[in-house]
Order: C-alpha cells, then sequence, then structure tokens
C-alpha cells in the first residue's frame, strides 16, 4: 500500500488576490483541500461597518463568487475547501454559500462555521473580568481607545476547523482564524494528529506560513525574477503531506512559476519575527529547526521541524479610529519636472494655510515619484527626470480639513506652472484611518463555536 | 576583497509588521553565510536605512536556511492604515537592503 498524502492548495493569499488562483487549482490537477485567505486586520473594521448597516453583510463576499465559480469541480472531485471568509458574521456567510449551492443544483452538502472569535461586544465584560488587553507594542490599557474601537477579533487556531471537518463538513467557514490554521487543520484532521504532538503541530504550521500569501512562494515577488518562467501563469502552491510531519511544496504541472529551495526559503521569512519563536494559538514553531531540500524541479521537502506547547493567551486584533487621511496626485512634466512638483506642493500649502487651514509637518507627506522615493537615504536620485507623479497626502482628526486639501489638487493644472496634467478620478477624498491595537488575552475566555448545514 | 553589492550574494524579502518591516536576507550559497554574519550587523542595517527607520533595528540568525532577519521598527509612517507612504508595508525594503555594498573574499566570489 502506497503511503497517505494529503494535497493541500491554497487559492487565495488575500482579498483581492487574482480570481485566477482558485479557479485554476480545482482544474489543472489533483487536491484534496481547497484553502482561501481573506482577512487583515483593516479588513476586520469595514466588515464590521458593513454588518453595522446591514446585518447580512460583514464577510468576504468575493468568497461566494468564486465558490460559484469552482462548485462543479469542488462536488465532483469531493475537494474540501476552507476559508476565513465569514469575517464578523460568518452565519450570513454559511447562508449566502448554502443558497448558492442550492442555486446550482446539489443537495447535501455539508457547510460549516467556525464562531466565537468576535469578541467586540465582549470587550467591556472582558475588561472587567481582569483581561486590561493592553497594547503589546506600549503596555497603553484599551481603555485609552475604548470608544474609538471599530472591531475586536481572537485569533483562533485549527481546533474548531478540525471538529468542523470531522463533522463532515465539506466547506468550512471560519472568521479570524490565523492564516496558517486553514492548512494545519486538514492535515490534523487527515493524518489524526494529537494537539500535543508539537513537532506535527509545528509543521502544519509551516506548511501554512509558506503557502498564505498564495504564488509569492512560487516565484512571485521572486528577487531574482527573471529566471521565473511565465509569470503570468504562475502556479499556486500545493502542500503534498506525509503522516510523519514531512511534506512537499509544489505546484500544478505545466503551471508557470517555480518552486525552489530559494523561492520557499524567501516565503520562509516573509513576515518572520523572532525565527525561534513563531506563535500561533495550537503551538510555537521554530522556524530554526526547518530543513529544505530540492528533490526534484518545482518541488521542495520541508522537514525536521520542531515546534512548543502553546501559550496561555490568545492574540487579539483590535482595531479603531485614528482620524482620517487623503492621498492624491498629479504628474508634473516637461523641463524641471521636479522643480515644479516642488512647487506645486509649496502653493498647496500656502493656499490651504490661506484659508486657515494647516497640517503639522509630521502629518504632510509630498513624494515625488520616479526621484527614489521608496529608497530614500540608498540610492542616488536620478538626474534630470522629464516628468514626476507627485504623490501629495495629509492626515488629520479632522475631516472636513482632509477634504478641503483635496480641492487644492486639481487647480495647479490651470493656476500652478506649465506641465501639470494626469488628474483623474476626481478630488482625493478623506477616508478613516484604522490603527491597529494588538493585545492578548486569556484563552479560558474564548469559546468558539461550529455550526454545520446541509444544502 | 571585493566589494560587492548584496544582490551579488543574496537575495531578499520584506513586509510591515506592526508600524515596522521585517527583511529577511538569504544567502545565495551557504559559504556567502559567514559574510552576511559579518558585514550585516544591525547598527550597519540602522545606518544604511537611516532615512527610512527610526527606530532600531533587531537582527535574528537563521542559520539553517542561511539567512538572517532583521525588524526594521518605526520605518512604515505610522502602522495600520496610518501611513501617508508609497511603500507603507515596506515591500520595497528587501531590494534596498540589497543596493548596500559588501566586502567578500576574492576566493568567495571566483569560480
Amino acid at each position: 500500500m502506497s503511503e497517505k498524502i494529503v494535497r493541500v492548495a491554497n487559492g487565495q493569499g488575500f482579498w483581492g488576490d487574482s480570481p485566477l488562483g482558485p479557479v485554476r487549482l480545482v482544474r489543472e490537477g489533483p487536491l484534496d483541500y481547497l484553502t482561501m485567505d481573506y482577512l487583515a486586520e483593516v479588513t476586520m473594521s469595514i466588515l464590521q461597518k458593513l454588518k453595522s448597516r446591514d446585518p447580512a453583510k460583514g464577510y468576504a463576499t468575493d468568497f461566494v463568487k468564486t465558490l460559484e465559480r469552482i462548485l462543479p469541480e469542488v462536488v465532483e472531485k469531493n475537494i474540501k475547501v476552507i476559508a476565513n471568509a465569514g469575517g464578523v458574521n460568518p452565519r450570513a456567510c454559511q447562508e449566502a454559500v448554502l443558497e448558492t449551492i442550492r442555486k446550482a443544483g446539489y443537495s447535501g452538502v455539508k457547510v460549516g462555521i467556525v464562531s466565537g472569535d468576535d469578541i467586540l461586544d465582549r470587550l467591556d465584560e472582558l475588561i472587567a473580568s481582569g483581561e486590561p488587553l493592553k497594547n503589546m507594542d506600549d503596555g497603553r490599557p484599551l481603555s485609552e481607545v475604548r470608544n474609538r474601537v471599530l472591531s475586536a477579533n481572537v485569533y483562533i487556531g485549527a481546533e474548531p476547523i478540525v471538529e468542523a471537518l470531522s463533522k463532515g463538513a465539506q466547506i468550512v467557514i471560519a472568521g479570524r482564524c490565523t492564516d496558517p490554521a486553514l492548512v494545519s487543520a486538514p492535515l490534523i484532521h487527515e493524518f489524526g494528529w494529537s494537539f500535543s504532538d508539537h513537532a506535527k503541530l509545528a509543521a502544519g504550521t509551516v506548511a501554512g506560513h509558506i503557502v498564505e500569501c498564495g504564488a509569492q512562494c512560487t516565484g512571485g515577488n521572486f528577487t531574482d525574477w527573471r529566471s521565473v518562467p511565465d509569470m503570468a501563469r504562475i502556479g499556486y502552491p500545493v502542500i503534498e503531506a506525509r503522516a510523519d510531519g514531512t511534506f512537499d511544496v509544489t505546484k500544478h504541472p505545466e503551471t508557470g512559476g517555480l518552486v525552489t529551495v530559494e523561492s520557499v526559503s524567501s516565503q520562509l521569512v516573509y513576515e518572520m519575527g523572532d525565527p525561534k519563536n513563531y506563535i500561533t494559538p495550537d503551538v510555537v514553531a521554530d522556524f530554526s529547526t526547518i530543513q529544505l531540500e530540492q528533490v526534484e524541479p518545482d518541488r521542495v521537502r520541508v522537514s525536521g521541524i520542531q515546534g512548543r506547547k502553546r501559550t496561555e493567551t490568545l492574540k487579539v486584533s483590535i482595531s479603531y479610529s485614528q482620524g482620517y487621511k487623503a492621498v492624491g496626485q498629479l504628474v508634473v512634466a516637461g523641463p524641471d519636472a521636479e522643480a515644479k512638483a516642488r512647487l506645486c506642493a509649496d502653493i498647496i500649502w500656502k493656499r490651504l494655510s490661506l484659508d486657515g487651514v494647516e497640517f503639522p509637518a509630521a502629518d504632510r507627506l509630498v513624494e515625488l515619484v520616479g526621484s527614489g522615493v521608496c529608497f530614500d537615504g540608498i540610492a542616488k536620485a536620478p538626474e534630470h527626470l522629464s516628468e514626476v507623479a507627485l504623490r501629495i497626502g495629509v492626515r488629520s482628526p479632522n475631516r472636513a480639513d482632509v477634504d478641503r486639501f483635496g480641492m487644492e489638487l486639481a487647480p495647479l493644472v490651470t493656476s500652478g506652472p506649465p506641465g501639470v496634467t494626469g488628474f483623474a478620478g476626481g478630488r482625493p477624498k478623506a477616508t478613516e484611518i484604522v490603527s491597529y491595537w494588538p493585545a492578548l488575552v486569556n484563552r479560558e475566555k474564548v469559546q468558539t463555536q461550529v455550526i454545520i448545514e446541509e444544502s | 576583497m571585493a566589494t560587492v553589492p548584496l544582490s551579488k550574494i543574496a537575495y531578499s524579502r520584506s513586509g510591515d509588521k506592526g508600524d515596522g518591516s521585517n527583511v529577511g536576507v538569504i544567502a545565495r550559497r551557504p559559504e556567502f553565510y559567514d559574510v552576511l554574519l559579518d558585514e550585516l550587523t544591525a547598527e550597519r542595517v540602522k545606518k544604511h536605512f537611516s532615512r527610512i527607520c527610526r527606530g532600531k533595528v533587531e537582527r535574528f540568525e537563521v542559520p539553517n536556511l542561511h539567512a538572517l532577519n532583521f525588524l526594521l521598527h518605526d520605518s512604515l509612517g505610522g502602522g495600520g492604515s496610518e501611513s501617508l507612504k508609497s511603500d507603507a508595508q515596506g515591500k520595497t525594503h528587501g531590494l534596498g537592503l540589497l543596493m548596500m555594498e559588501v566586502e567578500v573574499p576574492d576566493a568567495l566570489l571566483g569560480e
């Protein structure tokens, strides 16, 4: 009997990733599980706002559209789908998904949701029970920004996803679970790994970390980009895992991109902090134990991974409102483009000042895009640019001031130096600044629920 | 000794981490790892990013991947959606580090 292999692919690195990722993954090669990642800190606050206006919203609607597209393959090939598309309203997402499946004519498909991560309505209760939810970076108590909080979610691990799978769910929709849990959960479920087997949990976590940004481990955003074949048809990553906790990173045959020790290690260091302490709700993974080996073209074997017992706390992601900002852009072309662009910026500040609107220097930004703004102090600015993009922005607690700023860009076309163009898309408008408040909470104060329904 | 851009002996990736960025640098060949250890001190990296990174620079060693990981604190012009910068997520910091000039023994470069 051949060894059991479980194939898990990630088709969506973030909300906004190409719709082709999941579509091509289910069509172009074998797959047991398809995962999709939709949530970022800022996303949670946007979803919370949508839900407050309409109780049927607050989840990743793109997920439902994608699922509709891939449903025939998912059902025919019995592919299981796991996504954190539930946002702050997994129940509504579940209903939308069930409706989509019924409309397509498939009955008996089980759709599970994981909830309990959303603690926005429990914040005061948690604070009163002795959880100060202090800012992990600077130790401030949450009370300082309590009235400006927009969303609050606990990072959930693999356990409730495993529970949903063991209850027969073909589609599992989570809220704010960690990205790697989407991948480690099916491996724990399939191989029956114990939640006290730290090495296996760490292996699942590392597998999840490698694929969580989609094509970033298969040649996307790779330093040696010229060596990456057929980037337009880049293959999204597939994990082929074995019961012993070793796994291969690969991609479907005849897709673009590449899987090499270099492409995988590039992704391993992405978003890395202390490599020995990669803390998740399930385990503390030790990235300094990872061994990589190129076993075939486009196939890297990952082994040796160790981990330690999970922490007593869970991480909480709280977002809060921090005022408003607007950024606009003009193209300034012709001789002395840079000098003219700088003059344009000065004119904007002076005209705002004439109207009584001032922004402190720390809350203003002027970038001459094309002159090396990304490498300030590192690379010499090129000389005599024939054109630059003037990117100019402000932030302020006062929304009206930010909108007033937006009115002074277009006038430069007719009342500034010559060669000002590229003003499209209307006035830049104030958008809310969402700041991030990382905190910890005792894991015993958080209970997750799993609900399964059938189409 | 030869002076070469870091890109000659390493590749990199970077992204946001709170109000700072992380920059991972990986040696192109195992034998270049010692060069990274010697040349890429936290102090030198901080100086290299002096106009971008306003906080401290922390360095972690990842010998199994022949890699170093740097945390560049306060380098994004604010965390979350606070920043006004083009590169509010530090996506280009990895390429910025590869522009650093490093000293490499001739014997390691020649082949």
